[in-house]
């Protein structure tokens, strides 16, 4: 099992005939996601290797009976892009993209709670079951199938630790990007309860990073019904404050968002929290 | 994006925002004239991007036209946390009753935009957060109402503002949200906002920070940058649209990724070192993108050691090494340098390296460890 996307997803690539779309797309396949159409307005009718392309996402869902979206589609479209996928009845929604405005992203996740749809991003790298499905870019090949549940607001950073534990041996159920934005879809505490609820999940790594307070909520949820060992590591212990350090949610703001913060606000609630992201495996196998 | 107080106020003006009618005066001599021509005690206020310019001495009321000039000659080219002053607002001096402080910014736990007022205007709002928080009255805005004017006579209620000054006051609030969203900000405070003796509200400071990420729909605004505020090296950064921070140690690293940069600035300085800045050059490490990091990183001479960490997931380890040393060909660096590749062809991109005499290493950890010592002259 896993969480959120698997073998039965059947997934649409909104901008696959853009050069990240059409590439990731090729990947996704390889790696045998179940990926039944694309769309680019006004390229209907052609095709992206074996996947149909069609012009509007409604189209799409109409003729492939998708049920996930991934959006590779430029900053200043893409809040289209999701309210189109949204309308169009699609429940997962994959953002991909980064830039996304903060005004945007705050109308875009009211909307999309109103309508009881998923959106994990934007500015992620996507999800991951290894075995069964990408969606997204995460490269495939670094992880193996297992029973640890992995969540986190970075990209790289996410694969370095996959990595590590592939190379120890221990596997993933599934990784989940959530993006290093401010406002996004897709939250620890919503991975957490998904992962909880995961009869193939036994142990969790949150990764996680200066700025905000997910965290820190993250940690006062494991404490009330987390039941399963939380691991984590938290970037930006030197990060100084007022910075933006690359992602947009990425900056201690007001004397909030420290990396210390985070780290005693997990560790008081019994989550072994690494000092670098090597150490991870270790922590795991000694659980 | 910050923008200067009179930059932010005369924005607050266009929406119909009340503030002083004050100049900007660059030298002393235009601060006198400035004066003499609003007639009258004049506020002299230094225009740099950050915050306590009172305390530092930046903000000071000149009774004539002479004082004026003088205090604008001291205010001028005074260094106020690392920045020189290069322009100072010459504002009319208000014959203030009491201080207001108004503020709109993003709450990212309501995932709304808030704003935010208090009867304890004029002082560190962060102050008033932590030591009586009970002072502060928050409202969140609907994204697809806006600001009720309800809302605003609510937040006016709240704060024990007279009711005389209640009309102005949901003007103001109004005018700002607007302002606000219009600007794509994510802060737009005014601090304090004055009712004068007169009974009338005056916008006396103004400060607004927009999103970086809404620039490419704001180009009025993205000409207001300060680019003599900005350190050359991420100017050049931000032009060649690489993610560069400026910090004090002397361990240069050049990342892909930001969640992985940060780690590896992390990292340097748990096995002893500071880093000296915080690079993430995104997705593929093509050798032009390299080079320009890397100048970009050998800029602060500070730097004794450079510490390239990639992980190639879709990006090929070996055409990142073929791409480090092209880089390092054309900037020919005089430190030493350490490259950790990991992923697709991890092998063949080391091998490539260690050919070129690079130090490389294949754990994080070590690649930490290898660039402190190279740093310290061990290697």
């Amino acid at each position: 099992m896993s969480i959120l996307v698997d073998k039965n997803t059947r997934l649409i690539v909104q901008n696959i005939t853009g050069r990240e779309g059409s590439f990731h797309t090729e990947q996704m396949i390889e790696y045998g996601t179940k990926v039944v159409g694309g769309v680019t307005p006004g390229k209907g009718g052609e095709w992206v290797g074996q996947v149909p392309v069609f012009d509007t996402v409604k189209a799409a869902v109409e003729a492939t009976e998708a049920n996930c979206c991934v959006i590779f589609v430029p900053a200043r479209f893409a809040p289209d892009a999701i309210y189109e996928a949204a309308d169009a009845g699609v429940p997962l929604i994959v953002t991909i993209t980064e830039g996304i405005p903060v005004m945007d992203m705050i109308k875009v996740r009211a909307f999309l709670d109103q309508r009881g749809v998923r959106l994990v991003g934007p500015n992620c790298p996507g999800l991951l079951t290894p075995g069964e499905a990408k969606v997204g870019i995460i490269p495939g090949h670094i992880a193996i199938p297992g029973n640890v549940g992995i969540v986190s607001r970075s990209g790289t950073l996410t694969y370095e630790v996959l990595n590590a534990l592939r190379l120890r041996g221990i596997g993933c159920s599934t990784c989940v990007g959530i993006g290093g934005d401010p406002i996004n879809g897709t939250s620890f505490i919503d991975c957490l309860q998904l992962f909880e609820e995961d009869p193939a999940t036994e142990k969790v790594v949150l990764i996680g990073e200066i700025g905000g307070t997910d965290e820190e909520k993250a940690a006062h949820f494991v404490a009330e019904h987390v039941t399963k060992p939380v691991v984590a590591f938290i970037a930006g212990r030197t990060a100084p404050p007022g910075k933006r350090m690359g992602h947009a949610g990425a900056i201690v703001e007001g004397g909030t968002g420290t990396a210390e913060e985070k780290i005693k606000a997990l560790e008081a609630v019994g989550v072994r929290v690494a000092d670098h992201p090597e150490q991870i495996p270790d922590l795991i196998a000694n659980l | 994006m910050k923008l200067h107080e009179y930059q932010s106020k005369f924005r607050f003006v266009e929406f119909g925002i009340p503030i002083p009618r004050g100049k900007v005066a660059t030298t002393a001599q235009e601060a006198f004239e400035f004066a003499k021509e609003i007639g009258g005690p004049v506020v002299i206020k230094a225009q740099v991007l950050v915050g306590g310019r009172g305390k530092a001495g930046g903000v000071k009321l000149a009774r004539t036209p002479d004082q004026a000039q003088r205090f604008a000659g001291e205010i001028l080219g005074m260094n106020i946390k690392g920045l020189t002053v290069k322009k100072v607002l010459v504002d009319p001096a208000a014959d203030i009753a009491t201080e207001i402080y108004l503020g709109i910014t993003t709450d990212r736990a309501a995932r709304r935009t808030v704003v935010m007022a208090s009867a304890a205007g004029g002082v560190d709002i962060e102050e008033v957060a932590a030591t009586t928080p009970e002072r502060i009255v928050r409202c969140h805005v609907d994204p697809f109402l806006g600001l009720r004017d309800y809302q605003a006579r609510d937040i006016a209620s709240g704060i024990g503002l007279p009711r005389e000054t209640w009309k102005q006051f949901i003007d103001i609030a109004k005018a700002l949200y607007q302002c606000y969203l219009n600007s794509d900000a994510s802060l737009a405070e005014i601090n304090p906002l004055v009712v004068l003796r007169s009974g009338e509200l005056l916008a006396v400071d103004g400060k607004m920070v927009l999103d970086d990420n809404a620039l490419f729909r704001h180009p009025d605004l993205v000409e207001m940058r300060d680019t003599d505020e900005e350190a050359p090296a991420e100017m050049q950064a931000r032009q060649a649209g690489l993610s560069y921070i400026e910090l004090d140690g002397e361990i240069g690293c050049m990342v892909n990724g930001a969640g992985l940069a940060m780690t590896t600035m992390d990292m340097i300085k748990l096995f002893g070192g500071q880093p000296a800045n915080f690079l993430d050059i995104g997705g593929g490490a093509q050798a032009e993108k390299v080079a320009t990091a890397l100048r970009i990183i050998l800029m602060d001479h500070n730097v004794k050691a450079v510490l390239v960490n990639i992980f190639g997931g879709i990006t090929r380890c070996d055409e990142v090494a073929r791409g480090i040393l092209a880089a390092l060909q054309e900037v020919k660096p005089h430190v030493p340098m350490v490259a950790r590749l990991v992923g697709t062809n991890e092998a063949e991109g080391r091998s490539i390296l260690a050919e070129a005499n690079l130090l490389t290493a294949s754990t994080l950890a070590e690649a930490a460890q290898t660039v402190v010592r190279a740093a310290r002259g061990e290697l």
